[in-house]
């Protein structure tokens, strides 16, 4: 690395070196049945330039290629951006807890041991079930240096466990699941396992829906999957930049409920969004989104805080290997007083959205959703009579999170990278197929 | 990899382990990514790449290792076989193959990876400038992306076969704005690798950014029950997501119910219903000499005037189903193994007009062009990036974009009407168990269907 970094400094005004190595095991079952092990090597190299003002970004999967990567970044800094901001020069981060030894200490024998055990819980309860299983244990290091003078490095640890079972009758299809991931090995089998079991029984019945408003709970699986991407997209501080978020000149307004608050959080121990720096090198943090309604605050990196007039808020990531763009650490919506029982008894028809297919298809600036309930309740008098099917559920997540019931006080992690509680919601469009 | 092993030495690597199947793949990729964000370039970077992996078969069961350096194969193997050892099953036979040794290297008119960064760079910005100059647009959206992947297959069997696969995709939006409304349009495009097919398309640019302007004023369609007549494009997001992949024979093969649904000869709609995955068809992004495990692709039907007729496989689910392979093993790269995938997967066309499917609609939508699609095999959700209402048998006012949602088994029955004018989209990218995109392309005629909820307020 160093070698890059000396070798792009004689043709670059300032230069970094990003480098990323992992390897993981995946352990996937299919059908009930162990079907592969698998074992993942890879590293990979970026090199960003500034030459003659302007930006140069290449990356390869062999650091050793020096030529080739110097070249590269040469060739597209001809066409590349301004560059408008400087390379951290720290070298000093806070400590953030996201390596566990006992990751890497877990055999693939007992993983399989872990995936027969939770499949056969699963299938206690429904005999017909088909489960896919996948479990995944994981370590990265990350290393990046700059002509600044910056250095940053960690490691990180990762565990990850998911069930998707798939029920069938004639040609009806019910599809459970749930997953639980993070930096730690935890044994979270049996609250996966009751979790899907739950949605077994509840699913039990089948209940039917008509064409109208209703009140909706969304459980945190349901945020996730209804709400969380045109969030997301609107807090992305290049999505602002451009004027195409709803929030743009927002700041400080209040936008949504007064119940609600919404912070991203990269400093948290164990989870799977944290670190001490992002992968520019700016040290993570605890930023709040929404404060009592209020926006507070944007996601930013380097080159988009820079063009807007910001601070990089440490959110500058490297997804599939791109060139650093904002993007979420972990998202936590605070938890209020409802419990899910509370929410329950004060519907007299409505429906419980535990996932939703294709709802972050639609146009997400705008904030419409519409999406078909994969796995859904119905309420009626304060009790989820059955399940809910051939339906669509149609929305706008500012409309919904400005003036809305509850929020629960049952908060868990969906995905290993947003902390909900359960939403209450009046008044949503449900669309149903006539019989 | 160039010239770092023989055949000889690939041979060797996979002698003296103790496994029924060895096969190693190796890749190098090149890589431009080209991105604007309303009017400032956004990101343009190569990639070069090269990496590899090993897969293993022990009594049925699968090992996988996948890495980017490439010393101590042999090592690595014997680690594929450990892991596939403690996966095994009950075994199956592999379907028997001749070995195949073959080099297939496409011919391109305008090939992607010879054409200057600069040259993109300036098409590209033309397209931007068109749309933000038009009146209400508030920033636009353009990714482009070329590749170059080069890939060598050799298995335990014998097998050598070399690809050159290049790929290219190019998708714009425009974003209109007023005041807190936000609506946007856009335009997706691929080839295998020919560049020609992104030049020229001044107009097509400016009619997105107009549609995404003209949003801004469009009412929501009211949620309901329609019939509704899918253009060209949406129709192969259909036949795709609705059916494509619940042809997949890994979801079927070890599926006893799903299995008893998809018996070769049900019925699952009318006569003038054909279904079908071709992977032979020249210069279509889903199209290959072979897939990802040595094996020939395939024209398959999936569907035979209304009747399940066949479905898509790997060779282990072949050999599990007693079927024969299709060629439709496919990987999305070196860092995973080769699962049963589509190629360019439409609907065939039959003869009815689109005037004639308009006629005798009372209060219908018509419904164009994508924004995406999924699908959990029974129920499938896609949205249409432009919509219309039809009134009286005539093509009415223009809607906001829509969604789509239906029960595969319901609405392939649905289908009353299928047109003469087959298109295939070349635009789409196609996901499932994290391998995303995959170059496929899917199409069909225009087509009309009975009875289809659509999502609105």
């Amino acid at each position: 690395m160093e070698h890059l970094l000396s070798e792009a400094k004689k043709v670059a005004e300032q230069a970094e070196v990003f480098w990323v190595s992992s390897r993981e095991t995946p352990v996937l079952f299919e059908a009930n049945k162990l079907k592969q092990v698998q074992t993942k090597e890879s590293s990979s190299v970026a090199l960003r330039i500034f030459r003659e003002g302007r930006v140069g970004f290449s990356t390869a999967s062999n650091i050793d290629d020096r030529e080739t990567l110097l070249r590269m970044a040469v060739e597209t800094s001809q066409s590349g951006l301004p560059a408008k901001f400087q390379f951290p020069s720290l070298k000093h981060y806070p400590e953030v807890s996201i390596f566990d030894p006992q990751v890497e200490k877990i055999s693939m024998v007992e993983m399989v041991e872990l995936g027969n055990e939770l499949i056969a819980r699963v299938r206690d309860h429904a005999p017909d079930i088909l489960c896919d299983v996948e479990l995944t244990r994981g370590t990265s290091s990350v290393h990046i240096i700059n002509s600044q003078g910056g250095e940053a490095s960690y490691d990180k640890s990762f565990f990850g466990l998911g069930l998707e079972g798939i029920l069938i009758q004639d040609t009806d299809m019910l599809f459970v699941g749930d997953s639980e991931s993070s930096c730690k090995l935890s044994p979270v089998t049996n609250t996966l396992a009751e979790r899907v079991i739950r949605q077994l029984e509840l699913a039990k019945e089948k209940a039917t829906v008509s064409t109208k408003l209703l009140p909706v709970i969304f459980t945190p699986r349901g945020v996730a999957s209804a709400l969380l991407s045109p969030i997301a997209l609107a807090f992305n501080g290049k999505t602002v930049f451009e004027g195409a978020s709803p929030l743009k000149n927002k700041l400080g307004e209040q936008v949504f409920d007064k119940k609600l608050s919404l912070w991203d959080d990269a400093i948290l121990a164990y989870r799977l969004g944290s670190c001490p720096c992002d992968d520019e090198g700016v040290p993570s943090q605890h930023l709040p989104l929404i404060t009592e309604g209020v926006v507070s605050n944007f996601l930013y990196d380097l080159q988009t805080a820079a063009l807007a007039g910001a601070q990089s808020t440490g959110n500058g990531r490297r997804l599939g290997g791109t060139s650093p763009r904002p993007a979420i650490s972990s998202l936590i919506i605070n938890a209020g007083e409802l419990s899910f029982k509370n929410m329950l008894e004060d519907i007299k028809e409505g429906l419980v959205v535990e996932q939703l297919i294709g709802a972050d298809q639609g146009n997400l600036l705008s904030g419409d959703f519409s999406g078909n309930i994969l796995l859904g309740y119905k309420v009626e008098n304060g009790e989820i009579v059955g399940r809910v099917k051939d339906a669509m559920i149609a929305g706008n997540v500012y409309e919904i999170l400005k003036e809305f019931f509850g929020i629960g006080r049952e908060a868990r992690w969906v995905n290993g990278i947003l902390q909900t509680p359960p939403l209450y919601c009046p008044r949503i469009s449900v669309v149903a197929k006539m019989r | 990899m160039d010239g770092k092993f023989t055949r000889d030495q690939f041979t060797d690597i996979m002698k003296g382990h103790d496994a029924d199947y060895i096969e190693i793949r190796l890749e190098e990729r090149q890589a431009t990514h080209i991105t604007y964000r309303g009017e400032r370039l956004e990101e343009i970077d190569r990639t070069g790449s090269s990496g590899g992996n090993i897969r293993a078969l022990v009594k049925g069961g699968w090992g996988f290792v996948s890495f980017n350096n490439l010393d101590k194969l042999w090592d690595k193997v014997t680690l594929a076989v450990e892991e596939a050892r403690l996966a095994s099953r009950e075994s199956f036979q592999l379907p028997p193959r001749e070995p195949i040794v073959d080099t297939v290297i496409p011919q391109l008119n305008k090939d992607s990876a010879t054409i200057s960064l600069a040259t993109k760079k300036q098409l590209l910005e033309e397209y931007n400038d068109i749309m933000l100059s038009l009146p209400k647009i508030q920033s636009s959206r353009i990714d482009y992306r070329d590749s170059r992947r080069r890939v060598i297959f050799t298995n335990s069997e014998g097998s050598y076969v070399e690809q050159v696969k290049p790929d290219l995709t190019l998708r714009l939006a425009a974003i209109a704005r007023d005041n807190s409304e936000i609506q946007q349009a856009g335009l997706s495009l691929g080839s295998k690798g020919e560049f020609s097919v992104v030049e020229g398309l001044h107009k097509q640019v400016n009619d997105v950014a107009r549609r995404a302007a003209a949003l801004l004023s469009a009412p929501q369609v009211k949620g309901g029950e329609y019939t509704v007549i899918l253009d060209p494009i949406l129709a192969g997001v259909f036949a795709h997501e609705a059916f494509g992949h619940l042809s997949e024979s890994d979801f079927v093969y070890q599926n006893e119910q799903l299995r008893n649904i998809m018996t070769l000869g049900r019925r699952f709609g009318g006569k003038h219903l054909n279904i079908v995955d071709n992977a032979t068809i020249p210069d279509l992004r889903g199209s290959y000499k072979y897939d990802d495990e040595g094996v020939p692709g395939a024209k398959t039907y999936l569907i035979w005037e209304g009747i399940l007729e066949g479905r898509l496989h790997s060779r282990e689910t072949a050999a599990r189903m007693e079927e024969k392979p299709t060629g439709n093993a496919r990987a999305i790269n070196y860092v995973f193994p080769p699962i049963v995938r589509m190629t360019n997967t439409f609907i065939e066309p039959s003869n009815s007009s689109f005037e004639e499917m308009l006629g005798d609609i009372k209060e219908g939508v018509y419904l164009k062009d994508w924004y995406g699609g999924t699908t959990s095999l029974e129920m499938f959700t896609f949205s249409a990036g432009e919509a219309y209402m039809i009134r009286q048998g005539k093509l009415a006012e223009l809607l906001r974009p829509v969604v789509l949602t239906g029960n595969v088994f319901v609405t392939l029955e649905n289908i009353d009407a299928i047109g003469n004018d087959l298109q295939m989209n070349q635009g789409g990218g196609c996901g499932k168990g994290g391998q995303s995109p995959l170059p496929v392309s899917n199409g069909s005629p225009h087509i009309r269907i009975r009875h289809c909820v659509v999502g609105g307020r």
